[in-house]
């Protein structure tokens, strides 16, 4: 869980990503404020285009020539935002791993996966390429691949989906970083096989006290592994705090349509709800809070100010029209 | 390159009969085969069994084809089918020499532009822009007949036409590979720019570079006797395949001094496009299925 002495492991302040595309500039990330502390398995949730993967590109420096971003992302001290090549370079890989969304097309197909994995090595350690290809055995073999050692040399087409991404989480962890990202890590697999990644997470994360940062869009997810939340809208986050407080005392009403909207197996009888509308387009300025459009709770403010990220008891929430207490029966529970 | 260390085992898929759909293909690749490894055998064993020497003269001049004189004898009194066989040892190295550097050169510059992009791109792709603006037979004649007749000169006249198509072909292939998703998951472990450029890029691009290498084979052999056979190649006593033909050129009724080597040049050319596009059907996923 945070610690609120300790200073934190990754500190988004401010984050701002704009994609130069055909209709103008789209504003994928507008202001994003995110901490996670070591040890912590922190979310991020939202639909598609909130602007979750953009973040975290521009945290690694990995945005396409179109992308420019702004604020402050500070890793342990180490500002990342502008920092030259070489820096980023050493963290990306070495102090900070990271694992895609689809493993199927993420490792390359001409290489057999000792090999990759070793690559990664080599990338951040003086070693051998001998010892480089024996620690990747023992990486395949902590990520539960079976029967490691025979297997290394099987080239990526020779595996399935979830053989894949323990090959991408060996890789990530090659150089025992600080924190993991996994960009939606489970959405490209089956769910039985979706369990079993993330049950191999999860113990990474109790075994060698490693930070995550845990991109996705399902909830379920969220709620098997995370400590904090942080539910994203149009590039803002609107809601983040434990994951107690979020999914029991939602305050944000986009949180609590997000719940709403979700079937539950405890309550087969309950209507689903779903929320109405369609998120902004991203080259459009909203004036106000972007949720505002859809929200059936906005008053006329809502157009006009974009609201600020204010605490409530555990959380912080971006809402003019808080407190939602009363509203919470209706919509969740 | 992965792809070359596998290369053995890539010729047997080529003749497997697995690989293709009409068998009428695999007959076409295999005898392909056949003849290039035939025109090999000849081209390093030739001086231990040649009947003759490819400049001497040998008895009365334009002879017709007999059993000794297999091709009959040119108007120097010399062996044709001699001349003819020692024509491999100058066409074939030529040849390959000038789509290895063309492959080279156009590798190493196309897959600096389509990776790096920038200014190094528009430098390189305005360059082959240019040169593929010229017809490739007139601009080998003009660049050999500047640098003078001679057998190297038109070997760097052939380089100077070829280099751009592959440089075009490799930057396009580096391109596509580039956004692929293991290039960015590359990147994210931290590899350098040059370290996936060669590990990670190159490899998977260079697969097409290798069939059109072997297309264009033929196609070289062609253009090699065609600036001898204009005098810009290779110079009159060499046995020269185009040059020989010129001198064959003006006996109408001595048809076999011209003819012999016509028909090494036809079986190279055809074998080498046999090749290559058996290659091509084997390699290339795309236009099999």
């Amino acid at each position: 869980m945070s610690d609120v002495t300790t200073p934190p492991l990754l500190e988004i302040r401010d984050l701002h990503v704009t994609f130069a595309v055909r209709h103008g500039l789209a504003h994928a990330v507008r202001g994003l404020e995110l901490t996670v502390h070591r040890g912590e398995v922190a979310a991020v949730v939202g639909e598609s285009g909130s602007g979750k993967s953009a973040s975290m590109l521009a945290t690694l420096g990995l945005l396409d020539t179109n992308a420019s971003s702004s604020g402050s992302v500070r890793f342990d001290g180490t500002e990342l935002l502008g920092a030259p090549t070489p820096v980023l370079r050493s963290i990306r890989g070495g102090r900070i791993g990271m694992i895609f969304q689809d493993p199927m097309t993420s490792l390359n197909p001409v290489l057999d996966i000792r090999r990759q994995i070793a690559e990664a090595v080599i990338t951040h350690q003086q070693v051998s390429p001998r010892q480089a290809e024996s620690r990747a055995v023992e990486l395949l073999e902590m990520v539960s691949f079976p029967d490691a050692v025979r297997r290394a040399r099987s080239y990526p087409h020779e595996l399935s989906g979830g053989m894949r991404q323990r090959v991408m989480i060996a890789m990530a962890l090659a150089n025992d970083p600080d924190i993991l990202i996994a960009d939606e890590p489970t959405t490209a697999l089956d769910v039985t096989v979706q369990a079993q990644i993330l049950d191999l997470l999860r113990s990474l994360r109790q075994s060698r006290e490693l930070a995550i940062v845990l991109i996705t869009h399902d909830l379920g997810v969220v709620a098997g592994l995370a400590d904090s939340v942080h539910v994203m809208y149009a590039g803002r986050v609107a809601e983040s705090g434990p994951v107690v407080d979020i999914f029991h005392r939602p305050q944000h009403p986009y949180t609590i349509g997000l719940l709403a909207s979700l079937p539950r197996l405890d309550r087969p009888d309950r209507e689903l709800t779903p929320i109405g509308g369609v998120p902004p387009r991203l080259y459009e300025e909203p004036d106000g809070c972007s949720f505002a459009p859809r929200c059936r709770y906005a008053v006329e403010a809502c157009h006009e100010v974009e609201p600020p990220l204010k605490r409530v008891e555990a959380s912080m929430v971006a809402c003019n029209v808080l407190p939602m207490r009363s509203r919470t029966a209706e919509g969740s529970l | 390159m992965s792809l070359l260390s596998t290369e053995p085992r890539l010729l047997v898929h080529v003749a497997s009969r697995s690989t293709w759909k009409s068998p009428w293909k695999r007959v076409t690749v295999i005898a392909g085969m056949i003849v290039v490894s035939f025109w090999l055998v000849v081209l390093i064993t030739l001086s231990w069994w040649a009947p003759y020497k490819p400049l001497e003269a040998v008895g009365a001049r334009l002879q017709s084809p007999s059993w000794h004189h297999l091709f009959g004898t040119d108007a120097l009194s010399r062996d044709v089918f001699t001349r003819t066989l020692y024509g491999a040892r100058q066409t074939l190295p030529v040849s390959v020499g000038v789509i290895v550097c063309a492959v080279t050169i156009g590798t190493i510059l196309g897959s600096l532009a389509g990776f790096f992009g920038g200014w190094i791109e528009s430098v390189v792709m305005r360059l082959v822009d240019v040169t593929l603006a010229f017809p490739p037979i007139f601009l080998a004649m003009a660049v050999a007949a500047a640098l003078g007749p001679g057998l190297q000169n038109a070997f760097f006249a052939m380089v100077i036409v070829w280099w751009p198509i592959y440089a075009r072909l490799i930057r396009g292939q580096v391109q596509a590979v580039k956004h692929r998703d293991h290039i960015q998951a590359a990147v994210s472990i931290g590899a350098t720019r040059w370290r996936i450029l060669r590990k990670h890029v190159l490899p998977l691009s260079f697969t097409p570079a290798l069939i059109n290498a072997t297309l264009d084979l033929g196609q070289v052999v062609i253009l090699t006797a065609t600036l001898s056979f204009l005098g810009l190649g290779a110079k009159p006593p060499s046995p020269e395949w185009g040059a020989m033909i010129t001198d064959g050129a003006q006996f109408f009724y001595q048809w076999w001094v011209a003819v012999a080597p016509g028909i090494a040049i036809l079986t190279v050319a055809m074998s080498f496009n046999f090749l290559g596009d058996g290659l091509r059907d084997a390699l290339d996923v795309r236009a099999k299925r």
